[in-house]
């Protein structure tokens, strides 16, 4: 259930399967980029302990509502600049998107008590069913991507991949691999 | 070719290009989940990813949010007039954004504005081909930005990798790609590859390969038998889908050769993401026929 604590979120390891339920807020590389240099007071209530959504959607207008046609993660690392500052600054408890993140956010998720949520990149149309509300666009003039888009989800399906407790899925794969392939280049 | 019937035929091939996933790439997803442990992530990461294509079918909304920068391939019959037709491919992919086939994908990079139904300087991107034949091909690919991240040039040779100018230097870049791009660019990918040509030339030719069918056979017995060679080896890697772990790290590797200056030789690699979006159009006689 969103918004979170920092207790429920201690408590989650990497591997755990998540369904999420509540609000979450998407924001990419220009909400980043904003959320740090600009700092604005406005957010700072919206994103206490929720959960970001590395999302750039496909919305549609019809009359005054937005709907979700498609939106599934994109990639996380570009945020690696940023997320610490993010964590700080606003106490968000959750990053969702795909790939995962550096050792910064690593770092930062143990300090402040946040994990990093994987979903399945390329299923948008599946995640988009999970969205029952569109409740509000802030920053629209960013782009529909870019802009910060508040979301109802029931049930969106992600895994823990990065947890508060310094580990992370893709630091393991990512070492197997390089062993694998030293050996088949020499 | 009919003037009248263009409109509503190339909006059709943007519409299935996003909506639809090719066969081929559909089957080896398919295989893939087969090979995972049940109870897995990674298989959930298949299960979830022909899902999402099933109801992307259905309810004819695009299979990924990132409907990518439109690349096209179009085979004309020698000495017709292009300028209406580009015209037209304008007009179909601004009516294909207002309608959310696809996403506005093209930003100014100075002044980051977004110019709202995918056009501008560079967008789309179109390549014309004279042929002899009276018909009209148009190949269509719908490249993610998240697989263009993490493509890659090499240029040989490289001393880190020790990989040298032969065909066993372009076996190491690949593998290194491939383990560099992790899961980020959305795998399991198809490993889009160019041998020699230009910075410019290489890199357009490797992606020019993302059109090829998944069972088809290279030409070029030497670039056969290294396509087979690394599409082993890279499964070997164990990255899986979306970077899990798993054993499909990749659904292909397709290679193709340009001439080289002497002092040059590029290996270009373009990673096209599992959610490989292509569609081929051909008119004949003012009748469209598509097939992915």
């Amino acid at each position: 259930m969103l918004p979170t604590d920092e207790k429920t979120i201690r408590a989650l390891k990497v591997g755990d399967e998540v369904l999420l339920t509540g609000t979450i807020v998407t924001a990419r590389d220009a909400a980043h980029k904003y959320m740090v240099s600009k700092q604005p007071a406005d957010l700072k209530p919206l994103l206490k302990n929720s959960v970001i959504y590395h999302c750039g959607p496909i919305v549609k207008k019809v009359g005054d509502t937005w709907h979700m046609v498609c939106a599934g993660p994109t990639t996380s690392i570009r945020e690696e600049p940023y997320e610490a500052d993010v964590m700080r600054i606003y106490g968000v408890r959750g990053f969702i998107g795909k790939g995962g993140m550096g050792p910064k956010t690593l770092e930062a998720c143990k300090k402040f008590g946040a994990v990093y949520l994987h979903a399945t990149g390329g299923c948008a149309a599946e995640l988009a069913c999970t969205m029952t509300e569109v409740l509000e666009v802030r920053k629209l003039e960013f782009g529909t991507p870019e802009a910060f888009w508040v979301i109802k989800v029931d049930d969106f399906p992600c895994t823990v991949t990065m947890d508060s407790h310094g580990n992370s899925l893709h630091d393991v794969v990512e070492a197997e691999s390089r062993k694998v392939l030293q050996k088949l280049i020499g | 070719m009919d003037q009248k019937k263009l409109p509503r035929q190339l909006f059709e091939l943007i519409r299935r290009t996003s909506t639809d996933l090719p066969p081929d790439i559909q089957g080896a997803l398919e295989a893939g989940a087969r090979r995972e442990k049940s109870g897995s992530s990674s298989r959930t990461a298949f299960r979830t990813m022909l899902s999402s294509v099933e109801l992307s079918r259905t309810e004819d909304v695009p299979l990924c949010q990132d409907t990518g920068s439109l690349v096209w391939h179009i085979h004309y019959p020698d000495g017709s007039p292009l300028l209406p037709v580009e015209k037209e491919i304008e007009k179909a992919i601004a009516k294909a954004t207002a309608n959310s086939l696809l996403r506005p994908n093209a930003v100014d990079p100075v002044t980051g504005k977004n110019s709202g139904n995918n056009l501008g300087p560079g967008a789309p991107v179109l390549n014309f081909h004279p042929w002899k034949k009276k018909m009209w091909e148009f190949q269509l690919l719908l490249k993610g930005g998240g697989s263009e991240n993490v493509g890659t040039q090499y240029r040989l040779p490289d001393s880190a990798l020790g990989a040298g100018r032969d065909l066993d230097g372009v076996y190491k870049c690949i593998l290194d790609a491939v383990w560099k791009a992790q899961g980020k660019g959305c795998a399991p990918g198809v490993i889009c590859v160019c041998i020699g040509g230009n910075r410019d030339t290489g890199m357009e030719e490797a992606k020019k390969q993302a059109l090829r069918k998944l069972d088809d056979v290279n030409p070029d017995p030497d670039l056969a038998k290294l396509e087979r060679k690394l599409y082993t080896d890279c499964n070997k890697l164990g990255i899986g889908p979306m970077g899990y772990g798993g054993k499909t790290t990749v659904l292909g590797v397709k290679i193709g050769k340009l001439m080289r200056h002497p002092a040059c030789f590029f290996v270009s690699i373009s990673y096209l993401c599992w959610s490989a979006r292509r569609c081929t159009m051909t008119i004949k006689g003012g009748k469209a026929k598509y097939s992915n």
